[in-house]
């Protein structure tokens, strides 16, 4: 049943990247393709952060381990997301033109917190494995509340690029702040309960 | 830049045959996967990047946020749009302020076809073969004031039609401004048509100004009025967010914009391949309108 569960999440966690595959062979991107392609691996890279984030939350109220047993397949597909999301931007919109990009990185700050969130991704997708969390133990669970940081880097990147019309990037910023605060409380009544 | 002469144009009825063309091709090589052919269809169909985007292309995708923020709105939730009567004031630092009806603009002015570069303070590109004349005409309709310095666009303000108004996006209604001299210049176009059709509402219908050597903001849709006033008009842009948008707004390579790379530009034609190309001084326009701030300094006055 668990091992099911899993497959069946795997396989609805890779339909984003099935629907931007399909579209760029039936020439289904509109007049800007790049940026069409960029939106969406942008945005299911958040949106995989938001389920990563949801899953101790979400063991919490319905006392379910199996969301705990998804929570690294949705942290690593955000980091495939994520990785897509750089890909489209340095090899198909500058096309490895690495002067402009680092140029790009160091005069823009949305750019500048967008690399940063990828980059601070890649030690946890690294160690992401049963192995790796045994050699690290507790400084595991240190190492992976970088997803923290992570997620609210990936809103402010929103935040910065959207030019007037801000609800959506402040409707991601106040689920992460909520999933946070869900945690701060978790921890408490852990504590107390010990 | 090289101008693009009419010569180098393709009509819209070719354009769309050699699309049709390859579109035979395709169904006649029928089995093969049907991607490959639509890809081969888009690189081909623009390869020359001196070519004007195509009818599909300048219609659905607009930055026009009286209709929504999204690029598809405008195209989408205008098309019962009326333009039906339509009047434009002239009114401000002038003689005698008049109204002009639409027909009356058609009448009096001669449209012809103007091919110019758009570019999108985004970093987007388009070539657009608009109709229209010069505002110079227009405005030539009226004794302007010595006292004038610059001129003010107003958008219509019809929240009733124009659902991107219901919600405080901009301050509504839509403003820009020019200076007399750039609005007097030749190649400041009084649009009315596009791709020798009328203008479609998403486009700016009616009546819009297009002002090819600046970002695309500065060209405001739908106008209804136009005021000669003696100080710098504040548009909606530099109202909402001055240290991104300046009065000025020239196409500029050399001023950076927080988000947006001002140094190249994408030109639109929905392809993924095809690559960045550099964007130039003044749209390309230099030859034509650098005169205009000789010995201003225009990272100061962006």
């Amino acid at each position: 049943m668990k091992k099911y569960f899993k497959s069946v999440i795997f396989f609805l966690s890779s339909i984003p990247f099935i629907i931007i595959i399909a579209k760029i062979f039936l020439d289904q991107l509109g007049p800007e393709p790049i940026k069409e392609i960029t939106h969406h691996t942008g945005e299911w890279t958040l949106l995989f952060l938001v389920f990563t984030l949801s899953m101790s939350p979400l063991k919490r109220f319905t006392n379910l381990n199996i969301w705990i047993s998804i929570r690294r397949m949705l942290g690593l597909f955000a980091f495939f997301y994520a990785s897509l999301h750089m890909f489209t931007y340095v090899g198909l919109d500058y096309q490895f033109d690495l002067s402009a990009i680092s140029k790009d990185i160091l005069t823009k700050k949305f750019i500048f917190v967008g690399f940063a969130a990828w980059f601070l991704m890649i030690p946890l997708a690294l160690t992401s494995s049963k192995k790796m969390m045994s050699v690290l133990r507790k400084n595991w669970k240190k190492l992976h509340r970088l997803i923290y940081l992570i997620s609210i880097l990936g809103v402010i990147h929103f935040l910065w690029l959207v030019k007037k019309d801000l609800t959506e990037p402040l409707i991601y910023l106040l689920i992460i702040i909520i999933l946070l605060i869900l945690r701060i409380n978790f921890k408490r009544s852990e504590t107390k309960i010990i | 830049m090289k101008k693009i002469k009419y010569s180098e144009i393709t009509p819209e009825n070719i354009y769309k045959k050699r699309r049709s063309f390859l579109k035979s091709i395709g169904y006649g090589l029928g089995s093969l996967s049907l991607a490959s052919i639509s890809m081969i269809n888009n690189s081909l169909a623009n390869t020359n990047l001196n070519e004007p985007t195509s009818y599909e292309d300048i219609t659905t995708y607009n930055n026009y946020y009286e209709f929504g923020t999204g690029k598809s709105d405008p195209y989408r939730k205008s098309q019962e749009f009326i333009t039906k009567p339509w009047t434009v004031r002239i009114e401000g630092e002038v003689e005698t302020p008049i109204d002009l009806s639409m027909e009356e603009i058609l009448s009096t002015f001669n449209s012809e076809e103007r091919i110019q570069r758009l570019r999108c303070v985004e970093g987007w590109s388009m070539i657009i073969p608009w109709m229209g004349f010069s505002l110079s005409e227009l405005l030539n309709k009226v004794k302007i004031k010595s006292a004038a310095k610059f001129v003010e666009f107003e958008t219509v303000y019809d929240p009733e039609q124009m659902i991107g108004q219901r919600r405080p996006v901009l301050n509504w209604p839509y403003k820009e401004g020019l200076r007399l001299d750039e609005a007097m210049h030749p190649l400041t176009t009084v649009v009315t048509g596009l791709y020798g059709k009328t203008l479609p509402n998403q486009n700016g219908a009616p009546l819009r100004i297009f002002v090819p050597w600046k970002y695309g903001f500065k060209s405001a849709k739908a106008i209804v009025k136009i005021k000669l006033t003696k100080n710098m008009p504040v548009s909606s842009w530099m109202e909402a967010s001055p240290r991104e948008y300046g009065f000025y707004s020239n196409v500029n390579p050399k001023v950076n914009h927080p988000r947006w790379s001002q140094a190249t530009e994408r030109p639109i034609n929905g392809d993924i391949f095809t690559p960045r190309i550099e964007t130039l001084m003044f749209n390309g326009y230099g030859d034509e309108v650098a005169h205009l701030y000789s010995g201003m300094d225009l990272k100061k006055y962006f």
